[in-house]
């Protein structure tokens, strides 16, 4: 069972086209388009149920896409079986194999080529010296820790120096610390060997701390596509501006439009401008702005006043809601500079922020 | 830690009591201790141990048995793994021809492969008439026939031991091994098996215990020489009523028994086999 060689190297640009997966009557993927390029780290990033795994899947081949093809360096792989693919995977609950020490996990993806046992050696030697684990060469999986299984899960992906490799999930059983260390470390793996990585995630920090570029996904389909700053700053509607962090989105309806700028009545009266792209005179829209871009006292550009209803310590950052009118309510993020400061509840305060920092979405 | 609750143990446990431990070590006490002079006591174990017939018996009962694990063994892994591997009416059908005989008496079961298998049976007829034999073949009152009977009644246990241990094995360790490369042979030998392992390991122990203990199957199917410990107890008990004879015999089995279950203890988490977690 050792036919044709595993594809190897290569440069490792992925080309989704148009990938679609029905379940019964519901379309878990619909029409999924993406070009990545080699050497790029390409998030997958949406709530669960938004197709993002089952998008992943489909690459590794061990789900049949309904329609739409895989392209790997301008070969087509959709009709070929993953052990065919040659393609890194890291999975969510990292499988790694129980009755084998973490060097035979590690060795397993060379084994299945038949690479000489000498090579193996050293190719083992070298994976494990890039994720730090030369000295549990000889533990068994139980004896490690999540941190340690991660690592054992990316220097098998690796070790057979695929030109991409899938990542499910792979930090999602981590706590928090630990998480950001791995992002760190990936990220770092990612960039020396200059491979391209396909990456699942629910977490948009981690998406935006790692990323290239970012796929938003939502009921199967890509909602944006582009890169971390872009997306966040940005949003092409109202689900991205939300899953991304913070977000406020003043509801209202457009009453002028000029050099790129409309003019929009909050359901509260109380006019608003903000950079616009596409939209017509009397339609309803939302005014988004992010909270960290506000401010409080009376700047250039909008200007509200209203009531402090809540304020929350974060951390480094202390959150305020204002309510401006009944239907109306502001998010403001402060930096937390350690004075204590800020209004307090009740205070009757004015907020502001320019306007090229809003801008007008639709749904 | 006693409670309440094991309370309802106690009628099925003072049954137990009553009518399975109390007569056997009364049986034992009874024969070693006051039937036989306490002086005796170790030469006369010594000489039923190292007898001509008990040796044979032995010999002959570790080859049946372990022959009867590994037909078991072969057989069952195909059809367990089935059964892991598929759902619905599929594996309804194939797991109630594992189980209805089961549930049916081991006689009717022996005989009915007597009408299969004798000089007159239903296979030698077959062969006759097909004019592919002309003397009937030797299928039955040999090993042949006690291997095949024994593989039959054991199977069951067999299946359904590894089918638990292939359901346990986690489906992504061999996406896993498929994404790294892996052909089948390769998941099979490498992932799939080793992590059966525990599976094969309790299986085999199961059907090797229950078979050096076998007594319908063999003293039905079997010929003059092939006589297992059981059917000597037996033979001592009825025809030669050397109970002492009997007793050493059985204590013997049982203390082998015990071992290997002991064996069988260690290795299978009898718990999980059973559903608690």
């Amino acid at each position: 069972m050792s036919a044709a060689p595993l594809p190897q190297g290569g440069k490792g640009a992925l080309e989704l086209d148009g990938l679609t997966k029905r379940y019964g009557d519901e379309r878990v993927v619909d029409a999924v388009s993406a070009s990545i390029r080699p050497g790029e780290f390409f998030s997958l990033l949406g709530p669960s149920g938004s197709g993002k795994t089952t998008t992943l899947m489909m690459i590794a081949g061990f789900v049949v896409p309904d329609g739409g093809a895989i392209r790997v360096d301008d070969a087509d792989l959709t009709r070929v079986p993953p052990q065919r693919r040659g393609l890194g995977m890291v999975f969510q609950n990292y499988a790694i194999f129980p009755h084998l020490n973490v060097f035979e996990n590690v060795a397993f993806p060379l084994r299945a080529r038949h690479v000489a046992e000498a090579e193996l050696r050293v190719r083992v030697q070298a994976a494990l010296e890039l994720v730090r684990l030369q000295r549990f060469a000889e533990r068994y999986a139980r004896q490690l820790s999540g941190g340690q299984q991660q690592r054992v899960a990316i220097a098998r992906a690796i070790v057979f120096h695929p030109s991409i490799v899938l990542m499910d999930e792979p930090l999602g059983a981590l706590d928090k610390n630990l998480r950001y260390e791995m992002q760190v470390e990936i990220k770092d793996i990612q960039q020396r060997l200059g491979m391209t990585v396909v990456y699942v995630t629910h977490d948009q920090e981690e998406a935006m701390n790692m990323s290239d570029r970012i796929a938003i996904m939502n009921h199967g389909r890509i909602e944006q596509l582009g890169p971390p700053g872009e997306i966040y700053e940005r949003p092409s509607n109202a689900f991205v501006a939300r899953f991304l962090g913070e977000a406020n989105l003043i509801e209202g309806t457009i009453e002028r439009i000029a050099d790129g700028q409309a003019e929009l009545r909050t359901r509260d009266g109380v006019l608003l401008r903000a950079q616009v792209k596409r939209a017509a005179v009397g339609q309803a829209a939302a005014l988004f702005v992010r909270p960290e871009l506000l401010a409080f006292g009376a700047g250039a550009g909008n200007r509200v006043e209203g009531t402090v209803r809540r304020r929350s310590f974060l951390g480094s950052t202390i959150r305020t809601v204002v309510e401006v009118g009944p239907t109306t309510h502001l998010t403001i993020d402060l930096p937390n500079q350690g004075t204590g400061g800020g209004p307090g509840v009740g205070a009757h305060v004015t907020a502001s922020w320019p306007v090229v920092h809003s801008q007008i979405l639709l749904d | 830690m006693p409670s309440r609750s094991s309370l309802l143990l106690l009628p099925a446990f003072t049954m137990l009591a009553l009518v399975f431990l109390v007569p056997l070590g009364w049986f034992f006490f009874h024969t070693l201790f006051i039937d036989t002079d306490p002086s005796d006591l170790w030469d006369q174990i010594a000489s039923v141990l190292t007898s001509r017939a008990m040796l044979q018996a032995i010999v002959t009962t570790n080859w049946i048995s372990l022959l009867v694990t590994a037909t078991v063994l072969l057989m069952g892994y195909p059809i367990a793994y089935y059964l892991a591997n598929h759902n619905g009416l599929r594996f309804t059908l194939v797991l109630f021809c594992i189980i209805v005989p089961y549930f049916t008496s081991i006689i009717v079961r022996t005989y009915s492969w007597m009408v299969l298998l004798g000089r007159e049976g239903l296979i030698n007829q077959a062969l006759r008439h097909l004019g592919l034999i002309d003397t009937p073949l030797p299928l039955l009152y040999n090993q042949l026939s006690i291997v095949i009977g024994m593989t039959y009644v054991l199977l069951p246990y067999m299946v359904l031991t590894l089918f638990a241990a292939m359901k346990a094995i986690d489906r992504t360790l061999l996406l896993a091994a498929r994404g790294m490369g892996a052909s089948g042979p390769m998941i099979f030998w490498r992932v799939y098996l080793p992590l059966s392992r525990h599976g094969v390991i309790s299986g085999a122990l199961i059907v090797f215990i229950l078979s050096i203990g076998f007594f319908i199957t063999p003293a039905l199917m079997g010929g003059p020489s092939d006589v297992m410990v059981a059917m000597l107890i037996e033979r001592s008990v009825e025809i030669t009523l050397d109970w002492a004879g009997a007793a050493v015999m059985s204590l013997f089995l049982l203390v082998v028994t015990l071992i290997l279950y002991a064996i069988y203890y260690r290795v299978t988490d009898v718990r999980r086999l059973m559903g608690a977690t």
